[in-house]
């Protein structure tokens, strides 16, 4: 599903230069539960936004289910996040003037799908995440666990290739943040590849893999995968 | 994908009413100013032409500047008045004087000497009695027509055939009113007193002809009339041993008075308009202003729409959709309440105001172009935004 290899991403800062990624190289499979943890200034941000394709590497080969990223403009990389990528956000990111449903609806908006066939598939993704009734609610009438039920909702709903979540648990209390990660849960059970970016190591024991980022570089755990415990 | 942006247009635009009214506005009283203003100017134009029209399309003017040898007569305006291309011909004598009317003194008359034809020549009609006949002229009769204006004024009614008054002291008998013919270019025609040419000659010690009106067959056979008064005033003046002939006269038609006076009404209406114009191309500024703030007010949700899959053409599209819908319904509005002003505007400034078709369309063009100009700056600023730094942005 994730095919990195050789990944270099750097910043001039104040005339030195910062290695974000320093040639790292990542494999997730189709299917996979996968927490990238780190520390602020890691690189955790800039490796979420390349895998995002929010942005490109400097250099390197970077393959998403079989599309060789590194290689397309802006407009085929919009494409790539519409249809293979289902965002979610530390701070839900839903637009405050639109309803739940509409949110979910955006992505297949910008996909030139039809009225009928979207409605129906935007109720689906909020029925899954347990919104089923509160669909004509805005952003600012649910809680903070259902806006982000909300925003998973508009990740699924386009039945995309890789979900992919930055500190989704981040901005909610213990007890919602357990009940997101249960909806990550089901949805690896349901064969979708899942992505989980995040600093709080409590939140990454989730995921069946868990990579470590640190100055640029991953580090992974093998008994971790193994035997599904968390790093120290 | 059109459809879907112009939906976010509406809720973007009915999200922020004040200032999209505001917005708006500013369109509006562009639309209305130019709308309005280049109506008046036609109405203005129409009412000249149409008040010019009013003295008769096939007319003829001539005016004879020499004084002490002018060769033109009555016979010789008979003679002219043969040609094929010649309805007729009828002098004019102004003269001023007294009428009364009984006790009552009317002030406000138009007295003018003229011969048989000259009603045919302004197309008036007589409503009650006759208009001069020949005997009248050859016999310097005492008869007078007059205008329905002047006879309401003197007696109170229209039906006056048979009545008597008095100019200077000479008594007059009415053998003819004219019918009701309004304002035109030269001054109401309604307060007309007509008496025969050759009276005036008279009583007024009038010397020799210094205008007459001539009337084509046709208002296609006015330029060969003109040519023929023209000819006949070169050999009349030639006869005399006058070497400059066309200095002594000036001849008028009134399709080369409409022409001229439609031009300069024209340019008016165009420099109005082209004021007025100023007034919508700040209204685009202002909506260019107002697209610029929202997009920085949006830079978060520009962010997340291009995190979740819009493209470049899609933000640019809904941004240029939004500032084409402000200032489409800034033009349609501003067409709706022009309609309003006209319609108030018209019988206040007593002329008939109607939008044309043109300068509507022109309107509402120009708003469009307005709002792509306009918008074109911001949508292409939103469009180009990073999706990572617009989704950090906070604002």
């Amino acid at each position: 599903m994730i095919d990195m290899t050789d990944m270099v991403k750097r910043y001039t800062l104040g005339g030195e230069t910062i290695y974000a990624l320093n040639h790292i190289s990542l494999h997730v499979d189709a299917g996979e539960y996968v927490a990238i943890i780190g520390p602020s200034g890691s690189g955790k941000s800039t490796l979420m936004n390349i895998i995002g394709c929010l942005d490109l590497a400097d250099s390197g080969d970077y393959v998403l289910n079989g599309k060789p990223i590194q290689k397309y403009r802006e407009r085929q990389l919009a494409r790539i996040r519409n249809k293979q990528i289902g965002f979610i956000f530390q701070g839900f990111n839903l637009l405050p003037k639109l309803t739940a449903l509409e949110n979910v609806e955006l992505p297949m908006i910008y996909q030139g799908m039809g009225a009928g066939t979207r409605k129906k598939m935007a109720k689906e993704a909020l029925t899954r995440v347990g919104l089923g009734e509160r669909t004509k609610h805005r952003p600012t009438q649910l809680s903070g666990g259902q806006q982000q039920r909300c925003a998973i909702a508009r990740a699924i709903a386009v039945k995309p290739a890789l979900i992919l979540a930055d500190e989704p648990t981040g901005n909610l209390d213990k007890k919602t943040g357990k009940e997101i990660l249960e909806i990550f849960r089901e949805l690896h059970d349901a064969g979708n590849t899942i992505v989980l970016i995040t600093h709080d190591p409590k939140v990454a024991q989730a995921a069946d893999r868990i990579i470590r980022i640190e100055d640029g570089h991953l580090y992974e755990n093998q008994e971790a995968e193994d035997d599904d415990l968390p790093i120290a | 994908m059109i459809y879907q942006s112009l939906k976010m247009a509406l809720k973007a635009i009915t999200g922020n009413k004040m200032r999209s009214f505001l917005t708006i506005l500013g369109v509006v009283i562009g639309v209305v100013a130019i709308v309005v203003l280049v109506s008046i100017g036609q109405g203005t134009n129409q009412s000249v032409v149409s008040s010019i029209e009013g003295m008769g399309t096939n007319l003829i003017n001539v005016s004879i500047r020499a004084r002490r040898t002018n060769p033109i007569s009555l016979e010789g305006l008979l003679v002219l008045s043969d040609n094929e291309y010649i309805e007729h011909v009828a002098p004019i004598a102004s003269v001023s004087g007294t009428v009364k009317a009984g006790v009552t003194t009317y002030s406000d008359g138009t007295i003018q000497g003229t011969t048989p034809g000259y009603d045919v020549i302004r197309d008036w009609t007589v409503e009650k009695g006759r208009f001069l006949q020949q005997p009248d002229i050859d016999n310097r009769s005492f008869v007078a027509i007059i205008g329905s204006e002047a006879a309401t004024e003197m007696y109170g009614t229209t039906n006056v055939v048979g009545e008597t008054f008095s100019i200077n002291g000479y008594t007059m008998t009415v053998v003819g009113v004219l019918a009701e013919n309004g304002t035109s270019a030269s001054g109401s025609n309604d307060n007309q007193i007509l008496i025969p040419f050759t009276l005036a000659e008279r009583i007024f010690s009038q010397r020799g002809i210094s205008t007459f009106y001539v009337s084509a067959t046709s208002s296609d056979t006015v330029t060969q009339a003109q040519t023929a008064v023209e000819s006949y005033l070169d050999k009349a003046f030639a006869s005399l041993g006058t070497s400059t002939a066309s200095t002594q006269y000036s001849v008028y038609n009134q399709t080369e008075m409409l022409s001229t006076l439609s031009d300069t009404t024209s340019t008016l209406t165009l420099m109005l308009g082209g004021i007025a114009g100023i007034s919508l191309l700040v209204g685009g500024i202002g909506i260019m202003n107002i697209m610029l703030v929202s997009v920085s007010e949006r830079t978060r949700e520009i962010g997340i729409r291009k995190a979740i899959g819009a493209a470049r053409s899609n933000i640019l599209m809904q941004f240029m959709i939004e500032s084409l819908v402000v200032s489409l319904m800034g033009g349609l509005l501003g067409l709706l309440i022009s309609l309003g002003m006209v319609n108030v505007l018209g019988p206040v400034l007593g002329m008939t105001l109607a939008i044309p078709t043109d300068v509507a369309w022109l309107a509402i063009g120009f708003s469009v172009f307005i709002g792509v100009v306009f918008g074109m700056y911001p949508a292409n600023k939103a469009s180009k935004l990073r999706p990572i730094e617009a989704l950090h942005y906070e604002g």
